[in-house]
């Protein structure tokens, strides 16, 4: 049996970083072959590379015995190679069929396409109408319309990048079914992820990337997910472990927030109502859009609330401002880190003084006291081991991962009564994941109340006390997070409508 | 093939060093105008930057350079404050010229008493005049989220018929045999912003400019309210997030340049222009906004920015009358170093490779 496709020694430079360093692979037909590895460990590169948008400075590739070195991605679709990005290129305001037709080379007429959508979406499981406006689908729905964008191609190798980051896990096990039946078509899938349970589940062979290079395969139907994560990341992971904590007083509460949406883009909050106890911690789910930048706004005092609808410590903070909630303990960690939790162009010192300045006294009659604030810096630098040059690094100089630990350690080390941590390791690597959460731990056993919005379930389900889901801008009562089954979580979530294609 | 890269930060060692890059390749580009005009360009080049200060009759010209240095200079300072916060007032010509109504109106009023206390008064009233004027669009953009930039700037033309109407009528001269025009502040020494130093051309309103750009820099530096302004300009979602009033942020800057802007008016009214007339304003008011991007927005730059635009005019006049180059030649020179200076900008931000592009 020859491979469909084989990487032998593919190397690509930039400026400054070696993305592949001599990577080799290769994928049998009718294999799932995962791709693992960490943020800018070169996953993305090296696909780009197999879909024709970035030429290898070295080495060969050979796609179904043939070499192969796409021009571009037209070339790689004609030779059997499709894609499905994380990020999906879609219009809005066309319906599903208009999108897959701009796709195409030379799309037939819209009805025999919408009559083979049906048909390819009927036999691989994926529902989806041709005529529906892609407006008005979610993001798994939306994520449909590009795999079946790609299986009318035929493809003999079929890239997946990230593809369950927009799911719940409902739609997650549509999706798996179809790769499966993909696979038992004899379709090659080169999938990833650095979800590692799922790729426990669903993958034939498993390939990590470290910093470029090719670090290892593995089977991970053998491997332990603990075994692929300290290979992915090149050191024995740290697992956060917790202390037990009282969890009796009250420290914020909601009662029947509601708050209109912001932008014609937001979600409006409707009646949601929680109450955070010192020392616990609550972890709220929701597939990304239903509402978490608005209820992470609401809280940090971005926007105000009407009255008698949030409180702390039996106060009315609803008409509070940001730097007065922080005054009184209530701080916040926002998700968009360049932009929003902190200014790219600034340098870490001057990010200090944007939500520190209350709580550390780092101002003093209106003047900046410069001095005190790098000092600030400089504890959060090294208390979280935040890799930069200095404090007078521009914020957007530093990788995501440590932009983050930054950020939260700034939030941390204010000694905040109220935490609210929106994706609080979204884009983080392996390492600095587990000492963020770690550190919001702590944080808790140290009598903190928290609530962590992530749409990363593991995450949520490893630090949450209990378990809250956001939908379309409502929150579910929050229960115990021990002991939820997979099930309960994506009804929580708002995947009950996809739950009859698991079954049926 | 050329290709930009950007860089992480940017480069500190460009920023610093773009502007003087900027006036040496306008000189080489006007250099080759003048040529093509059939003008000597070394001595163009010379007669607009060297004479003026250095020259046979550099007395006469070093005088005016601070003269026309300082409004523009003190504009500037207030512009870049709104200008680093996304706050763009664009109107300071009209501020400019509703702060000289109202500084000379009060100033006239006390004519003839004689007392040291009438010129700070008309101060106040200069600066008073361009601040509320400045509200205008200050109000209507933190009330019903008008553009500031247009109220503004449509301001401007509304300033300049109260200026005519003034001149000709509540202001003008009683004992001005019917000509347009207010009493001149040269003959009411209680109200005439004389010059501080003999043949330097340093009046009030230089003295001001240099306390604005200390003002200014220290406002930047070390003041919380700079730092929102900074912020508020590069990561508005991070100043609200910090905590900043964007209501309070606009009408402080939109005041602030509408004080200064007020009080150049005031001080050119009463010293250089010495009275309320027609065609009293000259443009200070948008030859400003060049000179606070020349300046990069940074309180020094101005000062050296608001320094160097008033040379070109100085010596662009000189060059005119002695070597007869066209006005339209000398506007262009001028505006070729705006272009050049944000054409050089890219350094700051990239870095430039000679060599094979990357494919992407």
């Amino acid at each position: 049996m020859s491979a469909v496709l084989e990487l032998a020694g593919l190397t690509k430079a930039y400026p400054g970083v070696i993305a592949n360093d001599d990577v080799s692979l290769s994928i049998q037909p009718g294999e799932v072959h995962a791709l693992l590895g960490e943020n800018g460990a070169g996953k993305s590169t090296l696909v780009k590379m197999i879909y024709g948008l970035v030429k290898p400075d070295a080495g060969q590739m050979r796609f179904l015995g043939q070499p192969f070195a796409p021009a571009e991605p037209r070339a790689a679709r004609a030779a059997g190679v499709a894609m499905v990005f994380q990020h999906f290129s879609l219009f809005e305001a066309l319906d599903v069929a208009e999108n897959i037709a701009l796709g195409m080379e030379d799309p037939p007429r819209m009805r025999d396409l919408a009559a083979r959508i049906t048909q390819v979406s009927n036999a691989y499981g994926l529902p989806l109408d041709p005529s529906r406006l892609v407006g008005d689908l979610s993001a798994g729905e939306r994520q449909r319309v590009e795999i079946i964008r790609c299986l009318l191609q035929n493809p003999k190798l079929l890239i997946m990048d990230e593809p369950t980051s927009v799911l719940t896990p409902q739609e997650v096990g549509i999706l798996f079914q179809t790769l499966e039946k993909l696979r038992s078509e004899g379709t090659s899938i080169l999938y990833i992820s650095h979800k590692l349970e799922e790729i426990r589940t669903l993958c034939d062979a498993a390939t990590i990337l470290r910093l470029g290079r090719n670090v290892g395969t593995c089977d991970p139907r053998v491997e332990t997910a603990r075994a692929m994560a300290e290979m992915m990341v090149g050191a024995v992971l740290h697992v956060p472990e917790r202390k037990p904590h009282e969890t009796t007083q009250v420290a914020l509460e909601l009662r029947g927030l509601s708050m209109a949406a912001p932008s014609a883009f937001g979600t409006s909050l409707k009646e949601v109502s929680l109450s955070v106890h010192r020392g616990e911690i609550l972890g709220i789910g929701g597939v990304a859009g239903n509402g978490q930048d608005e209820l992470t706004g609401a809280l940090s005092g971005e926007m105000q609330a009407a009255a008698g609808q949030l409180w702390f410590e039996g106060r009315d903070i609803g008409a509070l401002g940001p730097n007065e909630r922080r005054a009184l303990g209530v701080l916040a960690a926002p998700e968009e880190r360049l932009g929003h939790a902190a200014a790219p162009d600034m340098s870490l010192t001057e990010n200090a003084v944007l939500t520190a300045a209350t709580r550390k006294s780092l101002t003093r009659k209106g003047f900046v006291n410069w001095r005190a604030a790098e000092g600030f810096t400089k504890e959060v630098i090294s208390r979280f081991d935040v890799r930069t040059p200095g404090p007078q690094t521009a914020a957007r100089a530093l990788s995501g991962g440590n932009l983050q630990k930054y950020v939260i350690g700034r939030e941390i080390l204010q000694d905040p009564d109220v935490l609210v941590v929106n994706q609080p390791t979204w884009g983080v690597d392996a390492a600095a994941a587990a000492a963020i959460r770690q550190a919001i731990l702590d944080l808790a056993a140290g009598g903190a109340a928290i609530i962590v919005i992530s749409q990363d379930l593991d995450e949520l389900m490893e630090i949450s006390d209990r378990f809250a889901a956001l939908n379309e801008g409502r929150l579910t009562p929050p229960v115990p997070a021990a002991g939820l089954s997979v099930e309960q979580i994506g009804l929580m979530m708002g995947g009950a409508h996809d739950l009859e294609e698991v079954h049926g | 093939m050329i290709t930009l890269e950007k860089r992480p930060e940017p480069s500190r060692y460009w920023s610093w060093a773009t502007p003087p890059l900027a006036v040496v390749l306008t000189m080489i580009a006007g250099g080759v105008m003048f040529a093509m005009l059939g003008k000597d360009p070394v001595e163009a080049i010379r007669t607009i930057f060297w004479d003026p200060i250095l020259g046979e009759f550099a007395f006469y010209y070093r005088g005016q350079l601070l003269v026309k240095a300082g409004p523009l200079i003190l504009i500037a300072i207030g512009l870049s404050m709104g200008f680093r916060a996304n706050i763009w007032n664009i109107g300071a010509e009209g501020q400019y010229i509703i702060g000289a109504i109202c500084g000379a109106a009060v100033g006239l009023a006390f004519y003839p008493f004689a007392s040291f206390i009438v010129f700070p008064l008309m101060v106040l009233a200069g600066a008073l005049g361009g601040f509320l004027w400045a509200m205008i669009p200050g109000i209507l953009r933190v009330r019903f989220n008008t553009n500031e930039i247009l109220v503004s700037l449509l301001l401007v033309y509304v300033a300049e018929f109260i200026l005519a109407s003034m001149a000709l009528g509540a202001l003008k001269n009683p004992d001005g045999a019917g000509f347009p025009g207010s009493r001149n502040f040269r003959s009411y020494p209680s109200g005439h912003n004389a010059e501080l130093i003999a043949g330097t051309g340093t009046h009030w309103g230089v003295v001001a400019a240099l306390i604005a750009v200390i003002f200014a820099y220290v406002l930047f530096a070390r003041h919380q309210m700079g730092f929102q302004i900074k912020l508020a300009g590069q990561a508005p979602r991070a100043a609200r997030f910090g905590g900043v009033n964007p209501t309070r942020l606009i009408l402080f800057c939109l005041g602030m340049s509408g004080a200064l802007a007020g009080l150049a008016g005031l001080f050119e009214v009463s010293g250089p222009a010495g009275q309320v007339s027609i065609d009293f304003n000259v443009g200070y008011g948008f030859t400003a906004i060049i000179v606070a991007f020349l300046g990069r927005l940074h309180p020094v730059g101005i000062l050296l920015a608001g320094l160097l635009l008033a040379l070109t005019y100085i010596g662009g006049e000189a060059a005119q009358s002695s070597l007869g180059l066209p006005a339209a030649a000398i506007q262009a020179f001028q505006g070729m170093l705006l272009f050049f200076l944000l054409a050089v900008d890219v350094l700051t931000n990239f870095r430039v490779r000679f060599g094979k592009r990357e494919v992407a």
